[in-house]
């Protein structure tokens, strides 16, 4: 057979799926409005305003407010995207019916996931860039070393292995609109209270369970890495765990439809 | 590559349930290649759940599937390439671009359409920058349908191609479907709208209730003694009118109530009937309000083999 439609079927090469699956669902979260504002504009003002603020308040903490804010703030944003962006974004894929629709395309299911997985890394790059500069612009006097940069390299994606796998559980299991909800609620609680922005130390008793959660895992591994040049191997351990359960959890509970 | 099987897409025996509803039950259904097979039926008749599991989105609970010979389950990614889907509703973020959309969905293919004629021939050259969620009903379903068939596909499934699109974009729909088979393509649609399965189809299968009821070309299933009559008229029938029109035209025709002011009349009808039922009406001083003599067409057929109207039984 000849003509325009004459079949000629096939599935590009997977990693070039991957690529562009990744492409596209970055450029929709920076696209979108409210996603921007969780991604960058909020992480920003917290920066900003946290050491402005210490200019006026105490806080129990033992470094300068900017070198103690910089990598707390850089958690934020890591969790911001990897939890609640990525849940509110799959959860309205699941209402209208992009999952579906995928799902019938040449792109596997564990396309589709690494797709995701890319779509974080590079936005949590801008958000890194973003924060970062801010971040020098303020003062900030980061340490290096070894220990610096496999501390955060190992923060940043097991952070956002444990926060993703506990987006996508929240997403696979609600509907879109309890998702939008929830996410932004456990959002703010955890940047209030988890520890994320401020060290755990800081935080008294409640520290104690706060270093449990990922937020606090996350924002101590990052201080870790960016005060005292040092791998914080407890935090890392409890982003590990968080990232098993909450991936054993989405196994076994999360629908595509 | 083992020689391609004379079916494109081969169901036996198919049930499917939900929870104590049976939305499939026992179905056989065959589309030859290269045609337009159209699944017609009621709403609720189980052919969206039927082209879902050619899909691969619903595992048969018993009976077979097989598209291009495979089983869209355990040879899913071998099957997948190979065919377009098109879904009744949804299927695209709603922030992205009509034309990105199409590009993304062809990205995930080897060797796709050109993107450009595709977007040309379904007229969504005004739209391509619009987001999704801005795009009417008819231009969501022809972005849908260009998103099923630009991985150049050997089978489209197609749920109901037309819902929602004013009669331009009808018409322009059916003449891509004829190109797509004309060039080979095998185009699996449902349907619910008989004028679309009459025109388009080369073969059509109605079914209701979960179940296969009749099967064949348009021509040969409305076909058969094949004259209707239609009286429609303009207050409610008396109870027993069907009985008293059908005492007065004796045998060799059936008379059915359609609703509460309309009757068929199917079998060797003719002028002469044509003219009795005038009679009748007169007799019985009910005032026809259209009185037509016709071929029989697949809405008269779905009521023989039902009992229930097409367009009633979709309500």
């Amino acid at each position: 057979m000849s003509g325009t439609f004459a079949p000629a079927p096939g599935a590009a090469p997977f990693w070039r799926q991957v690529v562009a699956q990744a492409r596209m669902e970055a450029r929709l979260m920076l696209r979108n409005g409210e996603q921007l504002l969780l991604a960058v504009v909020i992480p920003v003002i917290v920066l900003v305003g946290g050491v402005e603020g210490a200019k006026h308040v105490t806080l129990h903490i033992s470094h300068r407010p900017i070198d103690e804010f910089a990598p707390g703030v850089l958690a934020l944003a890591i969790m911001s995207t990897a939890f609640t962006s990525l849940a509110i974004a799959t959860g309205f894929e699941r209402r209208y019916g992009v999952i579906k629709r995928l799902g019938s395309s040449p792109l596997p299911r564990s396309g589709l996931l690494l797709g995701k997985v890319g779509a974080l890394l590079m936005v949590e790059l801008f958000q890194v860039v973003v924060v970062g500069a801010i971040g020098f612009a303020l003062g900030w006097e980061p340490a290096s070393g070894p220990g610096t940069y496999a501390g955060f390299v190992l923060a940043i994606v097991l952070g956002t292995a444990a926060f993703g796998s506990l987006g996508l559980l929240m997403a696979g299991a609600l509907r879109a609109e309890a998702t939008l909800a929830a996410a932004n609620l456990v959002y703010l609680l955890l940047m209030a209270a988890g520890a994320v922005v401020l060290p755990t130390t800081s935080y008294g008793a409640w520290g104690e369970v706060a270093r449990w959660l990922p937020s606090g895992a996350l924002g101590d591994g990052m201080r870790a890495a960016f005060i005292d040049a040092r791998v914080d191997v407890t935090s890392l351990v409890v982003l590990a765990v968080w990232a098993l359960l909450g991936t054993l959890l989405t196994a076994r509970t999360f629908r595509w439809e | 590559m083992p020689a391609s099987p004379a079916a494109a897409v081969e169901v036996r025996d198919l049930v499917m349930r939900y929870g104590d509803k049976t939305a499939v039950d026992g179905l056989d259904l065959d589309v030859a290649r290269d045609t337009i097979t159209a699944v017609l039926g009621p709403n609720g008749a189980g052919k969206t759940t039927t082209l879902e599991t050619c899909e691969g989105y619903r595992r048969p609970q018993h009976g077979s599937v097989r598209v291009l010979g495979l089983d869209p389950m355990r040879e899913r990614s071998t099957l997948l390439p190979r065919i377009g889907v098109m879904l009744q509703s949804g299927g695209a973020w709603s922030g992205v671009r009509a034309v990105e959309m199409l590009r993304h969905i062809a990205s995930l293919h080897a060797d796709p359409l050109p993107i450009d004629m595709l977007v040309d021939r379904l007229g969504l050259d005004s739209c391509g920058r619009t987001p999704y969620r801005r795009l009417s009903g008819g231009q969501q379903q022809r972005l849908s349908l260009a998103m099923a068939v630009v991985g150049r596909p050997e089978v489209v499934f197609i749920d109901e191609p037309t819902a929602g699109m004013d009669p331009q974009a009808r018409r322009t729909t059916w003449d891509l479907l004829r190109e797509l088979r004309a060039d080979g393509v095998t185009v699996v649609l449902t349907t619910h709208y008989m004028d679309e399965a009459e025109q388009l189809a080369d073969h059509i299968h109605i079914i209701d209730r979960g179940r296969r009821i009749a099967s064949g070309s348009p021509v040969e299933l409305t076909r058969g003694n094949s004259a209707t009559i239609r009286l429609v008229v303009t207050e409610p029938f008396p109870a027993d009118a069907p009985a008293s029109l059908q005492k007065a035209l004796g045998g060799g025709v059936e008379v059915r109530p359609i609703d509460a002011r309309s009757l068929l009349i199917t079998g060797t009808a003719d002028s002469t009937t044509l003219a009795k039922v005038s009679a009748w009406c007169e007799q019985q001083r009910v005032l026809p309000e259209s009185l037509n003599l016709g071929q029989r067409n697949l809405e008269d057929v779905f009521l023989e083999l039902t009992g229930r109207g097409l367009t009633e039984a979709t309500r």
